[in-house]
């Protein structure tokens, strides 16, 4: 049974449309990257599935329950969680508070919380950090934290906007193993990734976006070969 | 495992070194500079000394009912950015639901404060769900200032209408002063001075130690951020500004026994507040605490040279200066 699933979405922003009648669903435990080149539409995508802006038209169905219009808050309670790109810490707060505000909305009591947040950032390897103000942290261990945070909630489903951006290839290594662990241990994950190689070695399934549209879906290895994704990357002479 | 470790370290291995968070230090220009002015004051002032020390007790318990009126105002300033121009008028509100019970129903005037808290926290919670809420998620700036000056008209002159404008006064519940050092203090101003301080060590353990407290802090510091981890912003901001009039509400009780009453009594405070929010720096509870105590002492200290109104001129130079030096304020955060 499919865990997401998206039907004819569609936002326009006053003439332009940044996402054009976009259906998709995502099975439970599958590994789904999203890629196109610079403008597509593809955060806009997540965020439309997120709850932070509502589509024009279109569907969301997450686990069932159609979440269509439904706010960013609610989304993430009932399990539909993402990142961002660029990190969004609460600055003034050490890393351990960063990510026990989010355990807090599964555990009522400060001490589990607690707990349990250790517990995530032990799992990110961000153990050292536990105390320090987490506009300390370098940007590998903010990347981190974002993970953090949203895995304190314990998702469903992820949705990581670019994790690796930003990250030099000796740090890309580790964040590509951890995020293969994570869904090893059984989590669904959509991502949005520019670095080929992280993108060819982790999706199962790949959706390419070009201008707002689907442009192919499928594997990952036979979609990369397609004659109209390569077009929209490279232009017309090298198809 | 080792490799994932340096991974996250490795740009910073010269600053790994994890510090506790310590926001609440007094940064010791601040103390330098109140010690050397009331030393200056003392030795080279050519006022009596005792008038000095008079004027110092005055200043301190002063700034602590500047505090007491500003605390509400930074904690809404700090965590909606809404620039609260209802303020002045919610403290009169707050007065005058205070004199209403003490007249009306002979509650103690101390009773009547316990019993405005949860009144005006409702109040608060209303305006901002029903009136600001939609146009702070928006995150637009000029609506709020609008709509809460429309309030303030708003309860100012359904004030007057119900009171009218004739000065009233709050039967007092505590007599008599103390003397410190030779120097008179009420003790209805002593009270209000420990109120200010009990509900500024209160805010500032709610906001650190709870879950609430660290939701409010999150929706502070990005509110998008809070929102994706299933923060409700919406129930934040109300939530944020009832707290806020809450104190108001302390502060209305606290003040009303040693102020005459009209429906604009509350306003005469809201520039010093501003001031003084500014000064501590935006959302500082500690901020305000001690922004209210330097402003309270600069005015009362100030007025043994500049008598009447002219301490003010005072006050407002030392806010420039405070700004020129630290435009954070005293306990902002560097942004």
């Amino acid at each position: 049974m499919s865990l997401l699933q998206a039907e004819g979405l569609t936002k326009k922003f006053s003439g332009l449309t940044a996402v054009d009648d976009v259906s998709l669903t995502v099975a439970d435990k599958e590994f789904f990257g999203v890629v196109g080149p610079n403008g597509a539409g593809k955060t806009t995508l997540f965020s439309l599935i997120a709850g932070e802006v509502t589509p024009t038209h279109g569907r969301i169905i997450f686990d069932g329950t159609d979440i269509t219009g439904w706010s960013a808050d609610k989304v993430a309670s009932v399990g539909l969680v993402r990142t961002f790109q660029l990190m969004r810490p609460f600055e003034s707060m050490t890393v351990l508070d960063n990510v026990a505000i989010a355990s807090h909305q599964r555990f009522r009591s400060r001490s589990e919380a607690r707990r349990h947040a250790l517990a995530v950032i032990e799992r990110v390897q961000l153990e050292r950090y536990v105390n320090a103000p987490s506009a300390s942290l370098p940007t590998a261990g903010l990347k981190r934290l974002e993970l953090a945070r949203a895995l304190a909630l314990e998702p469903k489903l992820l949705l990581l906007d670019e994790v690796l951006a930003g990250l030099v290839p000796t740090e890309r290594a580790p964040m590509i193993e951890l995020l293969r662990e994570l869904h090893a241990d059984g989590l669904t994950v959509m991502f949005i990734e520019h670095i080929m190689a992280a993108v060819l070695a982790l999706s199962e399934r790949l959706l390419v976006m070009h201008e707002g549209v689907e442009l192919a879906l499928g594997d990952p290895h036979k979609v990369t070969q397609d004659r109209a994704v390569v077009e929209a990357y490279l232009g017309e002479d090298y198809a | 495992m080792s490799d994932h470790a340096t991974a996250v370290s490795e740009t910073s291995a010269s600053e790994a070194i994890i510090r506790r968070a310590a926001p609440y230090r007094l940064p010791a220009g601040v103390v330098a500079a109140v010690v050397v002015g009331l030393v200056l004051t003392y030795t080279l002032g050519g006022r009596d000394p005792g008038l000095v020390t008079q004027s110092v007790v005055t200043g301190l318990l002063l700034g602590g009912v500047y505090a007491l009126v500003s605390i509400g105002l930074t904690l809404i300033f700090g965590v909606l950015g809404v620039v609260n121009f209802g303020h002045g008028a919610m403290l009169s509100m707050s007065m005058f639901i205070v004199y209403w019970m003490t007249t009306s129903l002979g509650l103690p005037v101390y009773l009547a404060t316990v019993v405005a808290v949860p009144l005006m926290m409702g109040f608060g919670m209303l305006v901002q769900r029903g009136l600001l809420n939609k146009l702070t998620l928006e995150g637009n700036h000029e609506g709020p200032l609008l709509v809460t000056l429309g309030l303030s008209l708003l309860i100012i002159n359904v004030l007057l209408m119900i009171f009218g404008g004739r000065p009233l006064s709050v039967p007092s519940s505590v007599e008599g002063s103390l003397r410190v050092f030779g120097a008179i203090a009420s003790y209805e101003r002593m009270i209000a001075f420990g109120g200010a301080l009990l509900v500024a060590l209160l805010l500032t353990l709610a906001l650190k130690k709870t879950s609430l407290g660290m939701s409010i802090r999150a929706v502070s510091a990005n509110s998008q951020g809070a929102q994706l981890v299933g923060v409700n912003v919406g129930r934040i901001y109300a939530l944020t500004f009832g707290i806020g009039s809450a104190c108001v509400a302390v502060a209305g009780g606290l003040l009303a026994p040693f102020l005459s009453l009209t429906p604009t009594v509350g306003e005469e405070f809201t520039i010093l507040a501003f001031v003084i929010v500014v000064l501590g720096g935006l959302g500082s509870v500690v901020g305000a605490m001690v922004g209210g105590v330097v402003i309270g002492l600069v005015q009362t200290v100030g007025a043994l040279y500049l008598p009447g109104t002219g301490s003010l001129i005072l006050v407002f130079a030392v806010f420039v200066l405070v700004l020129l030096f630290r435009p954070q304020g005293i306990f902002g955060a560097n942004r």
